[in-house]
């Protein structure tokens, strides 16, 4: 198991290296420094010394690669190459372009996020897993048809007008909470329950379609004819038995988004003023803030990288015929 | 003047694909099997209606010319679909105002005949301007109209009904009558009845906009004045290039690398994996952020390489969908991996390699037709997602270019407007209904298409 572990975490390396160089071919050879500096700028303020200043300022003035005025290993260490890509391997993100740490942005704004994504996560699964046992129950009736053509209703609908709508509805006709903003405490539940609850209703439709595929699937299945051979009330049958193989999909699933919970929701953050990393993401795409980009590049591709690990080592703990070679 | 930009050549490049296709399926009985399948559900065909309409429209407004203005030069490139509804495209008032408003949103100062001023609301210079009296006289025009208008609107489906009905008993050898009681009684094996009520529902709709848009604002207008309806209309072109063009975009790279991953196995496949695991490792808004700002960086400091605002807008569309495609092709890729690594071990394929036949041969011949279901699937499922993702993107501004008509820009816009006193919420509605239609559509026909082309769930309902 531990040399698995191990194994799989040796093979995440060529991957994010991989992310490495894509980012930083993006973001250096497609276009220069010069480039970013002049578009930073803006075109009228745009002269030779500002564009070396700009430049000079966020370290974007060495060579790419290979510094040649250098002497020994600082040949390679000199470069942008090195400083602004290499680091990130050891979780040293740097200074955004205006000049903030990143790292302890990252890590003051985490908290917010999860105040969101888990129990968003949580109640949501409840939920999904509950309404998908209720219309599996009611396999094959109008009810079915019904549920399911509500889900796909649900699920047309832009995440955009869930959110818009909340606002609308909850914070400025009927006034209840606040429409955004934060405070950090106990004090924020006043802030976080709108948009956990738009975050609920909007995954909904998607959710229960998706979990009542896997219960009809589950229900399709020969012990599942045993037990009803046996003379066991539908009721035993799907919580008893069904419930708990068709959890095997649905908790795996789960188990490959948890570490991308951190970067928060993109759309609900931004939306509701909450200082997560998903609007802190939003702004630096906003603001242009390149540095920032690629460090959130980065921690996202590593955390994906750790959600396929924890997959497969939960597919091994929740299902005995599943063995790690 | 006509000018091909690149998405407008690349959406009827694709029309000739299905149209390719679609011959193809005609003379093959194993393909033809499961579109009748989807034939037969009513759901899945009332939706195609729609969609039908929907790609129409894209269509007659992907063939751009520039038309000779009167003094002989070239004014800016329009559309065809443009071109037919120019009134509704150049009756723009001066800012907001509400559906079937007759005065504008905002008061001004007006100056009356006799010299004095006033503050008011103004007339608006189009919507209702053909009324005297419109507090009291509104109401009953717009009634009046539309009830022209539905009358025209169901003698055509009437006339299309019959047409359809003659063709339809010649065709079974039956009576008309006979032919009206099965339609009627949904006995029919393609859904008649539900094709038949679509199409009057829409050309019903049809009617009462185009009679009604004439008169008034519709769907109100925006902050420029400009249309709802016209710029809702418009993005339809928008959600259509991006739902298609980006999975059509890496189609070829997905299968090819799919399929050669599965089939040759050892260090090929290490590398195909090695490269989806990546790209799939990148959160896609943030590759998508980065690629978008780097496009802009490059057209702000380039700005000489595009020859109007239009060709610019098109080219950052384009690139929209390829970004778009390369973030969801690997999940087709995956797919098919797996399904070659099962089908490579299957008799004909190893027959086929027992004979001789060449690697390149065997993949092109024996395992893509018989991934091409796979490829199919992910391509309808994929669409409605795409449509959905394009808003989200537009809306925190790594999307369309802010000039292209699309909802996300008018969700985007509408924002704020909703904060106004009082609230102009039409932007947003028409943006809402024009999408939901859509997706709505889409998803409904996709579920179809899933149903009758996977064979697991074939043999389930068999």
């Amino acid at each position: 198991m531990i040399a698995y572990i191990i194994r799989r975490t040796l093979y995440a390396v060529p991957i994010l290296i991989g992310v490495n160089l894509i980012t930083f071919f993006l973001f250096f050879v497609v276009n220069s420094p010069d480039d970013m500096a002049r578009m930073h700028l803006g075109i009228k303020r745009v002269t030779p010394a500002a564009v070396e200043q700009w430049k000079h300022a966020h370290g974007y003035d060495q060579p790419l690669l290979w510094n040649e005025a250098a002497g020994g290993t600082a040949k390679l260490t000199e470069t942008i190459f090195y400083a602004k890509s290499v680091r990130l391997f050891m979780f040293d993100f740097g200074r955004s372009d205006e000049g903030r740490d990143i790292g302890h942005d990252i890590r003051q704004r985490m908290w917010p996020s999860l105040a969101i994504a888990i129990p968003t996560l949580l109640i949501g699964l409840l939920m999904n897993i509950t309404f998908a046992m209720l219309i599996a129950f009611f396999r094959g009736t109008a009810f079915d048809l019904a549920a399911v053509v509500l889900c796909v209703m649900m699920m047309s609908v832009s995440t955009l007008f869930y959110i818009i709508g909340g606002q609308f509805l909850v914070g400025k006709i009927l006034d209840l909470v606040p429409i955004s903003g934060y405070l950090s405490g106990i004090e924020a539940w006043k802030f976080l329950i709108l948009p956990v609850t738009v975050g609920i209703v909007s995954g909904i439709g998607m959710g229960t379609r998706w979990y009542r595929t896997i219960f009809l699937e589950e229900l399709g299945k020969d012990y599942i004819r045993t037990a009803r051979a046996k003379g066991l009330s539908e009721r035993l049958v799907l919580f008893r038995h069904a419930l708990r193989n068709a959890l095997i999909p649905i908790l795996t699933g789960i188990v490959a988004v948890l570490p991308l919970l951190f970067m928060g929701s993109l759309l609900l953050e931004s939306f509701f003023g909450i200082p997560g990393l998903g609007s802190y993401t939003i702004d630096a795409i906003n603001s242009q803030d390149f540095a920032i980009v690629r460090a959130m590049v980065f921690l996202g591709s590593a955390l994906y990288i750790i959600g396929l690990l924890l997959t497969d080592i939960s597919y091994t703990l929740v299902d005995p015929r599943v063995r790690l070679q | 003047m006509p000018v091909v930009l690149w998405t407008d050549a690349l959406l009827y490049l694709l029309v000739l694909m299905v149209l390719a296709y679609a011959l193809r399926v005609r003379r093959r009985e194993h393909l033809r099997a499961p579109w009748r399948r989807v034939m037969q559900s009513p759901l899945a065909m009332g939706a195609a209606v729609l969609l039908g309409v929907y790609v129409l429209v894209a269509l007659t407004d992907s063939l751009h010319f520039r038309p000779v203005t009167k003094g002989g030069g070239h004014g800016e490139v329009i559309s065809m679909f443009d071109y037919l509804v120019t009134p509704l495209r150049t009756h723009t008032e001066k800012t907001y105002s509400a559906p079937f408003a007759t005065h504008l949103y905002a008061k001004e100062t007006i100056e009356l005949d006799d010299g004095r001023e006033v503050r008011d609301y103004p007339r608006l210079l189009y919507g209702g301007a053909h009324l005297a009296d419109p507090r009291a006289q509104r109401t009953g025009d717009i009634l009046h109209t539309s009830i022209l208008a539905l009358t025209k609107a169901a003698l055509v489906s009437l006339m299309l009904s019959v047409v359809v009905l003659t063709l339809l008993a010649r065709h079974s050898e039956t009576t008309l009558r006979e032919c009206l009681r099965r339609v009627l009684h949904g006995r029919t094996q393609v859904p008649w009845r539900t094709l038949l009520g679509t199409t009057a529902l829409l050309i019903a709709l049809l009617f009462l906009l185009m009679e009604l848009s004439a008169d008034y604002h519709v769907l109100g207008t925006d902050k420029i004045g400009q249309d709802v309806l016209y710029e809702a209309i418009k993005s339809i072109r928008t959600g259509l290039v991006i739902g298609t063009l980006s999975t059509l975009v890496m189609l070829p790279f997905a299968v090819m690398l799919g399929v050669a991953a599965g089939y040759f196995r050892g260090w090929v496949d290490d590398v195909v994996q090695y490269l989806y695991t990546t790209l799939n490792s990148i959160p896609s808004v943030l590759l998508i952020a980065a690629v978008i700002l780097m496009i802009q960086v490059y057209m702000a400091n380039y700005p000489e390489s595009f020859s109007s605002v239009t060709q610019r807008a098109d080219l950052r569309l384009l690139f929209l969908c390829i970004v778009l495609g390369i973030t969801s092709w690997t999940n087709l890729c995956r797919l098919l991996r797996g399904e070659v690594l099962k089908l490579r071990e299957v008799d004909y394929v190893q027959a086929a390699a027992a004979f001789g036949v060449r690697h390149g041969n065997i993949m092109l011949r024996h395992l893509v037709p018989n991934v091409m279901h796979i490829v199919l699937i992910m391509v309808v499922l994929d669409f409605s997602g795409l449509v959905l993702a394009e808003a989200v993107l537009s809306y925190i501004n790594i999307g369309v270019d802010p000039s292209t008509n699309s909802w996300g820009n008018m969700i985007n816009s509408a924002r704020l407007e909703l904060a106004r006193e009082p609230v102009v919420w039409w932007s947003l509605t028409a943006a809402f209904v024009f999408m939901f239609a859509l997706v709505l559509a889409a998803n409904l026909f996709a579920d179809a298409v899933r149903d009758a082309f996977d064979p697991r769930l074939r043999r389930e309902t068999a």
